[in-house]
């Protein structure tokens, strides 16, 4: 899929759980969000692009629950 | 009454009351037992006493005109009218005496003195209650003659597309102009004039020209022929009848189809039905004809590219062909380039076996449905807050509420039927508070009803809306915080007061955001968190934003912090589109869920499915619409069974759906008609009609409805028999032999459905799940002692305005919806006569916003977004604010998806159409696209041997 679509839809995703106040939990809402409901390849996508472009456009939360949480 | 025996055939003439107060009387020597509150003539249907009548139905409160059901009560004097007089303990009621029939006839002899005695060739013939009168009273003789004046050349009104009214047949009763009122609550219809010059009157000039709706319910209140349906005058009365569901809203109203073999000669609202109690709207009610229409496909088609003309094929041959192509791109591209999308039009059954035919076939979720750009931030919503993804209530429920809140949702138009119910509540003095960009007709705009609060939010705002409500609740001290202890995850809760009690939350700090003044927003704060019962009703204004879910989950937060879950007149009402989104999103038509709402990663649920279904299943969660449409872009995602759903026409950006599709190399479509999508199709499956087969659907309230075969399936099949079909020539039968033994599979494996089957429905009329062995009849208030989940628990719901910006290209939001006579794509309305309604969607644009532009009403306007471009007709109007444009989806030339953008709710990709910023211009032609739709959709149409003529597009 086109990054710049993923990375958009991501970063709504931390949108959401911008204004939680624990910032470990929100990394594994975010990451757990992704996991649930998006098919395999694009969390596939995501992550190697985070792996080898360093995640630019992401949100700093987003990059990191995608680092740290992400299951593939 | 559970001990009093009602017969759902008998009209007991007037209602039944709700008192739990029993009283004994005597009527004709029978001694019967009625609530407190019914009337005599009640009590006497009920005793199985008869009394004549006219003017009196059960569906409507008594009126006391037509004098025929007098009656005489020992110790009183006089001869008062049953209908008018309650029953009361000791009564002992005679109904018919000599004085009463003398009384009775000389009323009748003055009735049929101004009728017309051609009983044997009116339509009503056989089925008219004013001939059934005369022959009880005993009519004989009218002395009277026919010489003086009379109303017997009485001009008759055939405005109205589907019924005629005939003044001459008229008996002033008044049962019409009550319907109107009391059940509709469009007060379209009066008595004008007095004494003899009494007449029905509906408008100025003819119904056509009046505020009716159409709705049909002073045609089924007539006891004559004076309104009369006009299939009925063509075809004659029909010989039987068959309930079933109605396949428009979410309304879900039960219909009794009425045959003359396999012919519809009309179709009546059920008295019993759960959701409707004997009311309709224009399209359940009349719009069934595109049933029967020409443009029907029957014939199953193939065709190698979308460049070729279709051949016509046996259903084997079409069959045989989707398989092969299907298995040649699963083994060249791979199980992901293989998908599946349902439709709410599609029943629970054929929901369930499409969803089983791509996870068991395939090995893969690749299964979406509809309700992905309608209500699946609902799903999501209010899965993580109350732990179920369906609405608390029964729409009953609202009789009981004593604050009505309305958020992105226009029930007269999109779900009339509901709407009326809530209007007689509204009537009775509940409060209204109406959020929403646009002046609904519930605004001020419906015969006696105003609302308290209108509260006129620029689109994409919902969310700052409901934290500014929320600030007011929890700075005011306004929580029910002995139910949030009780009932919620007190963390969660801290969390969300602390987030919403922050001063940027303040409705003062939103006001200029939301375009509505601070102290209206404290006010209906005020209201729905102290008013008593408050119940919230939602449509798509509020899930098809980019914010789509956190509002539902910002809902869900104000009815917990209030309290108003979980009992009779509270709770959150989302109101769905279709007939069957709850239902296709129940049956695991999400890519991430099984039946019942289970996740595809959930280790015991899979195994359960795995077992039953013999194959192995993927833990992964599959792909949503937009993401197959995006692999097919990219050239991975290669096969499609699209079953009743109609993608091009419905999903936003219509050129990248059109483009993606281009794309795939087997595009299957199962439909009524070749709809847009089926343009980009290489087989096509006909579909069959809700007439045509047997099946469930679940309305809004969770309630299943059984939908009932009357006729032969057009296309030799029904939906699911066709699954099944392509199902076994991909190697895994699925050897159902009726729909019914796949509901008791369905029952099998989902814990919220085990006690239901069709027997059940059968018995029951209609159940709304969860109906388990707890509840085997069913649960129509759901969270009364516990949440599904257990706790409540809040979301924090930070305001993000959408990335949709207004600029100095696009200064102004254009914003969708639908309208009463249409239904969403328009491919069944369209092929009806409701196009007597609404023949093309129009512009709505603010006068100030037209003059800036120099547009005048009914010019022809460009309204370009950053998606695409297309061009309609203007209709200048204040029901729109300044800086916001407005417009409906229903016919496929207008293009309104074409300038929608691919922005999606967060959590679900729902689809933001409520807010594109375009740009609104002047023009003297058609846009490129809609030029460019002209001439490929009139090739695609004579590619399938459709008369050129008559497949020509007007645009």
């Amino acid at each position: 899929m086109d990054i710049q679509r993923l990375i958009s839809m991501a970063n709504q995703i931390g949108d959401f759980y911008e204004s939680y106040p624990n910032q470990s939990h929100a990394e594994q809402d975010i990451a757990g969000h992704l996991n649930k409901f998006w098919a395999l390849p694009m969390r596939q996508q995501i992550a190697k692009y985070v792996e080898t472009q360093q995640g630019e456009g992401l949100h700093a939360r987003v990059k990191s629950a995608i680092k740290t949480h992400l299951q593939l | 009454m559970d001990d009093i025996k009602y017969d759902k055939n008998i009209d007991y003439g007037t209602p039944n009351s709700a008192s739990s107060k029993l009283v004994t009387l005597t009527v004709d020597d029978r001694q019967v037992t009625v609530a407190e509150g019914v009337s005599i003539m009640h009590a006497a249907a009920v005793a199985g006493v008869m009394v004549p009548k006219l003017c009196a139905t059960d569906s409507l409160e008594p009126f006391g005109s037509c004098r025929l059901c007098l009656v005489e009560i020992e110790g009183r004097r006089g001869y008062p009218a049953s209908c008018t007089t309650p029953v009361a303990e000791g009564l002992k009621v005679h109904t018919q005496t000599s004085k009463l029939a003398d009384i009775r006839r000389g009323t009748m002899e003055l009735y049929i003195s101004d009728h017309p005695l051609d009983c044997l060739t009116c339509a009503t013939n056989g089925d008219c209650e004013l001939q059934d009168m005369a022959g009880a009273v005993g009519l004989r003789e009218v002395r009277y003659g026919y010489d003086g004046e009379n109303h017997l050349k009485a001009e008759k009104d055939e405005s109205n597309p589907y019924f005629t009214f005939d003044p001459s047949k008229c008996i002033v009763c008044s049962r019409c102009v009550r319907a109107c009122e009391e059940t509709q609550g469009t007060f379209a219809l009066t008595i004008s004039g007095r004494g003899f010059e009494s007449k029905v009157s509906a408008g100025i000039a003819d119904f056509m020209d009046s505020e009716c709706v159409s709705c049909g319910a002073c045609v089924q209140a007539c006891p004559t022929a004076t309104l009369i349906e006009k299939t009925v005058i063509e075809a004659g009365t029909p010989e039987h009848s068959v309930t079933t569901t109605c396949a428009y809203c979410g309304v879900g109203c039960s219909f009794d189809a009425e045959m003359k073999g396999e012919e519809v000669v009309r179709m009546t609202p059920s008295k019993h039905g759960g959701a409707n109690h004997g009311h309709s709207c224009v399209k359940g009610r009349f719009a069934w004809g595109y049933a029967t229409h020409q443009d029907r496909i029957t014939t199953p088609m193939i065709r190698k590219s979308i460049k070729d003309p279709w051949q016509q094929v046996s259903w084997d041959e079409a069959i045989n062909y989707a398989a092969s192509e299907l298995t040649r791109i699963n083994k060249t591209y791979g199980k992901d380039a293989i998908g599946g999308i349902t439709s709410s039009r599609c029943t629970n059954e054929e929901v369930y076996v499409t969803q089983k035919l791509i996870r068991a076939v395939f090995g893969v979720n690749n299964v979406d449905t509809c309700a992905r750009v309608c209500h699946s931030p609902t799903g999501y919503g209010l899965k993580q807050t109350l732990g179920e993804s369906a609405g608390t209530q029964t729409f009953d429920s609202v009789m009981e509420s004593d604050v009505i809140f309305v958020i992105g949702a226009n029930p007269t138009d999109g779900h009339p039927v509901f709407a009326s119910q809530m209007k007689r509540r509204l009537r009775e003095g509940a409060k209204l508070i109406i959020a929403d960009p646009r002046e609904i007709d519930l605004v001020a705009n419906s015969p006696h009803i105003r609302a308290d609060y209108h509260l006129k939010l620029r689109p994409g705002t919902n969310v700052a809306l409901i934290s500014a409500l929320s600030h007011v609740i929890v700075t005011e001290g306004l929580v029910k915080e002995d139910f949030v202890k009780a009932r919620c995850e007190w963390d969660s809760f801290v969390e969300w007061r602390d987030f919403v009690a922050k001063p940027e939350n303040s409705p003062e700090a939103l006001s200029d955001e939301l375009g509505i003044d601070a102290q209206t927003i404290r006010e209906a704060a005020r209201l729905y968190a102290t008013g008593g019962n408050a119940a919230i009703y939602y449509g798509l204004g509020v899930t098809e934003h980019s914010q789509g879910s956190t509002t539902v989950m910002g809902i869900a937060n104000l009815a917990m912090a209030t309290g108003n879950v979980g009992r009779e007149g509270v709770g959150v009402n989302p109101l769905r589109g279709q007939n069957n989104v709850q239902g296709s999103c129940d049956m695991g038509s999400m890519p991430h869920e099984f039946p019942g709402y289970r996740h595809v990663s959930d280790d015991a649920t899979r195994a359960l499915f795995e077992a039953a279904w013999g194959r192995p299943l993927s833990k992964e969660p599959g792909m949503r619409i937009p993401n197959m449409l995006d692999f097919a872009t990219e050239g991975s995602f290669k096969g499609l069974y699209c079953v009743g759903e109609d993608i091009v026409q419905s999903d936003p950006n219509t050129q990248h759906v059109t483009h993606a599709l281009e794309q795939m190399e087997c595009v299957i479509v199962q439909d009524l008609f070749l709809n847009e999508t089926a343009m980009f199709a290489h087989v096509f499956f006909p579909g069959a009609s809700f007439l045509e087969k047997n099946g469930t659907f679940t309305n809004a309230e969770r309630r299943i409805s059984p939908v009932r075969r009357v006729m032969a399936p057009k296309n030799g099949m029904e939906d699911w028999q066709v699954t099944a079909k392509l199902s076994e020539a991909l190697g895994y039968p699925m050897r159902y032999n009726h729909a019914s033994e796949i509901m008791d599979e369905i029952a099998a494996l989902t814990p919220t459905f085990k006690g239901v089957s069709f027997k059940k429905l059968d018995e029951l009329g209609s159940v709304q799940w969860p109906c388990d062995d707890e509840n085997p009849a069913g649960t129509p208030i759901m969270h009364i002692d516990a949440f599904v989940r257990g706790k409540g628990k809040f979301f924090i719901t930070q305001y993000v305005p959408t990335s949709e910006k207004v600029n100095a290209k696009y200064p102004l939001i254009l914003t969708t919806g639908r309208i009463l006579s249409q239904y969403n794509v328009g491919a069944q309305t369209r092929r009806t006569k409701n196009v007597a309604w609404h023949a093309e969607d129009v512009l709505e644009i603010h006068p100030h916003d037209a003059e800036e532009r120099g547009i005048k009403e009914g010019d022809w306007v460009g309204i370009k977004s950053r998606a695409g471009e297309t061009v309609l007709r203007a209709k200048i109007t204040e029901r729109v604010q300044a800086g916001v444009v407005y417009t409906t989806f229903h016919h496929p030339e207008s293009g309104a998806n074409v300038i929608t953008t691919e922005n999606s709710d967060w959590a679900t990709n729902c689809p933001e159409f409520k807010v594109t910023a375009v740009q609104v211009t002047r023009v003297n032609q058609l846009s490129d696209w809609q030029k460019h739709y002209k001439t490929f959709s009139e090739a695609q149409l004579a590619y399938a041997g459709r008369d050129l003529e008559a497949a020509k597009i007007e645009i």
